[in-house]
């Protein structure tokens, strides 16, 4: 982007100085031709796709003639490593040293973000891929696996009981990990300090908490030390442990962005600590902290470990956190594949996919409420600040002029339009006429008052803000 | 101007004003205190109740997770003392893992734990530079909010889904690779492998099943997105106008990135990838159901058989008698330790490299 910038500046810059040096001195610019400033250069396109033709090809050889290899990813790594070689001479024969070090690696970055994406992809599409067959079966989402057995088919048993689990273990992590999460941030950022900053130093160290050593804290804690037996509640305390650390650290971050001017004004104004944050900082980054919020629910759901020391595993359909085990998606879809039949292997398949959907929804939710930053404004908030923008305005200037506030007037209006509605929908519901159509054309006639009204009272502003002007000029005249 | 004349009061009012703040010091007349009452007004103002009330909470709250988070270190080495008195300097020399007879000890799984997150970092560096570098430098601006995105998306895939493509789909793709190194490069000590003849044409690949490698190549893929994500964020704060410095003095966009963008983002590089670090140690369900858990030092990376302390831990619990829990516990310790060290260190440069203090909008 900001190369593109630059040479379009630049080429436009040169082309007026030319223009003006043409008029000026007008040197002879003999037959220099205008200079491409693309950054994609067609030569190199060819350049790639003739590397690659020839390094795949010579790789077929060399895998079905010269050389002992086999593999798919032998393949692919002989036919990359070919590739650069041939693309590198390729550039070489033309360019000097600085230019083909470019063309490389600009080659080697995109190659290596595509392979990275590409591993990514299939690690989901694989997932899901293997795990279609038993999401084809409806009794899979409204059955649990206390009647199933490792031979039976797929069309019996289900994960009814995981997906419940989950839900009930999250829903308890969040009703926790949320008020203390967000009152952590606040501390964290409006009353800094040595304190703070210690805490925030341990935090921040704890964002990367084993999940493993979350479970065992509070397997230590509540199973071995208090001697509970294990339980969704445990459970549900060893992913909030895990997920405080995350939720605070993105909420501290949102925070912080909070312009500091508008906190400053709004202590200029009076306000006390609390009404700033409750009205200024955590408006603004409302759409900030959610998202904060829903990425450690994404991380939280996810985990198995802590699940997997404090849930222990059920096959049976449990709606009480707090007694009996009780199992999780990602806790679900380890046991599936632990056993070797295949048709569990399919239902751990189908488990993940059916974990990858939640949090693929958690995460889409997230974007949608906070796609944006701190106090950048989608634009139906937009209009509607200008609108309160512009009744701010008209509100000052009818003070200016003494009109009556039109808030009281209005509600008057509306008080005494509603009371007779009400009293002719009384007498008219006596009468037997609908009430509804007359409530509603009672209202509507008491808004076509209050536009009249809002009407004059317009022509009567503009008529003063006319009559304001008119004396500054004169005065500037005299 | 306009309104300063409709107001007649006022405008009598202003000259005087300004006189007294063009003498350069705000004289008591303009505050409206006599001459006698010179000293300096106090600022202090009596706190509310609600503000007060506002600051213990939210300090509460503070506090609360502080004492979590110590809690977690403290309860590991409360449970886990018993066992580390018992078994004293043993602990990081013994490889056997048997507690019962009081024979146990992390070496042969912390080695593990290192060797998989290290084989982790191998693969997830490049592979997190390359897309950090793509996406803050070469993609097209259109694609890039898209891109950053879908990256964040893949640090938050669960690690089970990463355990059951890597036991499916990785561990036979894989193979004639670890072959190959095995054969051309085992004569380095680390990719040697035990049991296996490169000129025997029958030999069963199965040696290479369960390793470290295949291990690390998974944990390399739970670890890439967030390391790029933190080094994408240092790459686009570099400083646009020595960007544009270098691209008019001349630079290739490598010659840009590797004169600017680089140098600026070390901090970050380096902090992302010790974040990187932290989390592939930790790693527990992908590596657990990858490895086949042995109690040998096993530095031969490509053989099969492998341990980490969050397998052991994962492997152990559940028939554990309550010295071996205790046995367990101070393993986690050791790994939170390590881990904590870790992250202490990677915040703290990650920190430095940015800027601090609040934003202006």
């Amino acid at each position: 982007m900001t190369a593109t910038d630059l040479r379009n500046t630049t080429t436009t810059g040169s082309s007026h100085a030319q223009l003006h040096t043409d008029v000026v001195i007008a040197p002879d610019h003999g037959d220099e031709p205008r200079r491409s400033t693309r950054l994609l250069r067609g030569t190199d396109i060819i350049r790639a796709i003739g590397s690659a033709v020839a390094a795949v090809s010579l790789t077929a050889w060399m895998f079905t003639f010269a050389l002992p290899l086999q593999g798919e990813i032998g393949f692919l790594v002989v036919a990359y490593a070919l590739f650069l070689i041939l693309f590198v001479v390729l550039t070489a024969i033309d360019d000097d040293g600085p230019s083909v070090r470019d063309r490389i690696a600009s080659v080697v970055v995109h190659s290596l973000a595509v392979l990275m994406l590409m591993a990514l992809f299939s690690v989901v599409i694989y997932t899901v891929g293997r795990g279609l067959e038993p999401l084809t079966y409806l009794n899979f989402f409204i059955e649990d696996m206390s009647a199933a057995g490792p031979l039976d088919p797929l069309d019996r048993g289900g994960v009814l009981h995981a997906i419940v689990g989950t839900l009930i273990m999250i829903s308890i992590a969040l009703a926790i990990s949320i008020p203390l999460g967000i009152a952590t941030a606040i501390f964290l950022t409006e009353f800094p300090g040595r304190y703070s900053r210690f805490v925030r130093t341990v935090v921040e160290a704890m964002t990367a908490l084993p999940s493993i050593v979350a479970g065992l804290f509070i397997y230590a804690t509540v199973i071995v030390f208090l001697g509970f037996n294990r339980s969704g509640f445990a459970a549900a305390l060893a992913i909030t442990v895990m997920m405080l650390p995350i939720i605070i650290r993105s909420a501290d971050v949102v925070l912080r962005l909070v312009p500091g001017n508008l906190k400053e004004a709004s202590r200029g104004l009076g306000a006390s600590t609390w009404k700033t944050v409750w009205t200024v900082t955590l408006p603004t980054a409302r759409s900030g902290l959610t998202t904060a919020v829903i990425l450690g629910t994404a991380r939280g759901i996810g985990e198995t470990s802590p699940v997997l020391l404090t849930a222990g595993a059920t096959t049976f359909l449990n709606l009480d956190p707090f007694n009996g085990p009780m199992t999780s998606l990602p806790l679900q879809a380890f046991t599936f594949v632990k056993s070797p039949e295949l048709n569990f292997i399919a239902r751990g398949f189908g488990t993940a996919a059916v974990l990858m959907a939640l949090v693929l929804l958690l995460f889409t939710l997230a974007r949608l409420i906070g796609g944006r930053g701190p106090g950048i404004l989608s634009p139906r908030q937009r209009r509607a600040r200008d609108r309160r923008s512009r009744e701010d305005r008209a509100r000052f200037d009818r003070r200016a002029l003494g009109i009556p506030e039109p808030e009281a007037l209005s509600e008057r209006i509306a008080r005494m339009a509603a009371a007779s509605g009400r009293a002719v929908a009384a007498s008219a519901r006596r009468a037997g006429i609908a009430a509804a159509s007359v409530t509603s054309s009672a209202t509507k006639y008491a808004g076509s008052r209050l536009r009249a009204w809002w009407a004059s009272g317009r022509t009567r502003i503009d008529e003063w803000r006319a009559a304001r002007t008119r004396p500054t000029n004169d005065g500037g005249d005299q | 101007m306009p309104k300063a004349r409709t107001s007649k009061s006022d405008s009598e009012a202003v000259p005087e004003r300004s006189e007294d703040v063009i003498d350069g010091e705000v004289t008591p007349a303009f505050l409206g205190v006599s001459d006698d009452e010179q000293s300096p007004r106090s600022l202090h103002h009596a706190k509310e109740f609600v503000d007060l009330a506002f600051r213990r909470v939210t300090t509460a709250a503070g506090s609360i997770v502080l004492g979590i988070m110590l809690l977690v270190g403290l309860f590991l080495l409360y449970q886990g003392y018993n066992a580390l008195e018992v078994a004293g300097g043993n602990f990081f020399t013994e490889v056997k893992w048997d507690p019962n007879s009081g024979e146990f000890g992390i070496a042969a799984v912390l080695t593990g734990t290192i060797l998989v997150a290290l084989t982790a970092i191998f693969f997830a560096v490049p592979l997190a530079l390359g897309t950090a570098l793509y996406i803050s430098e070469y993609a097209p601006a259109q694609i890039k909010r898209g891109l950053v995105t879908l990256v964040d998306l893949m640090a938050a895939v669960p690690s089970v889904v990463f355990g059951l493509w890597g036991v499916f789909f990785l561990t036979p793709a894989i193979l004639p690779v670890s072959e190959w190194i095995s054969t051309y490069f085992g004569w380095i000590p680390i990719f040697a492998v035990e049991g296996f003849d490169p000129s025997d044409p029958l030999a069963t690949p199965t040696v290479f099943t369960a390793s470290t490698f295949i291990a690390g190549i998974v944990v390399a893929l739970m670890v890439a997105p967030i390391t790029s994500s933190i080094m994408r964020e240092v790459f686009s704060q570099a400083p646009l106008g020595e960007r544009e410095g270098a691209l008019a003095l001349g630079a290739t966009r490598w010659g840009m990135i590797r004169s600017v963008v680089l140098p600026f983002g070390r901090g970050g590089m380096i902090g992302g990838t010790m974040l990187g670090l932290g989390r592939a140690l930790g790693e527990t369900i992908a590596v657990f159901l990858i490895i086949s858990p042995v109690f040998v030092i096993q530095t031969r990376i490509l053989e099969k058989g492998s341990n980490s302390i969050s397998a052991l831990i994962a492997l152990r619990y559940s028939e554990a008698s309550a010295f071996e829990i205790s046995a367990l516990m101070a393993a986690g310790l050791a790994l939170f330790l390590m881990t904590l060290v870790i992250n202490f260190a990677a915040s703290s440069i990650i920190a430095r490299s940015r800027s601090g203090g609040v934003s202006d909008g």
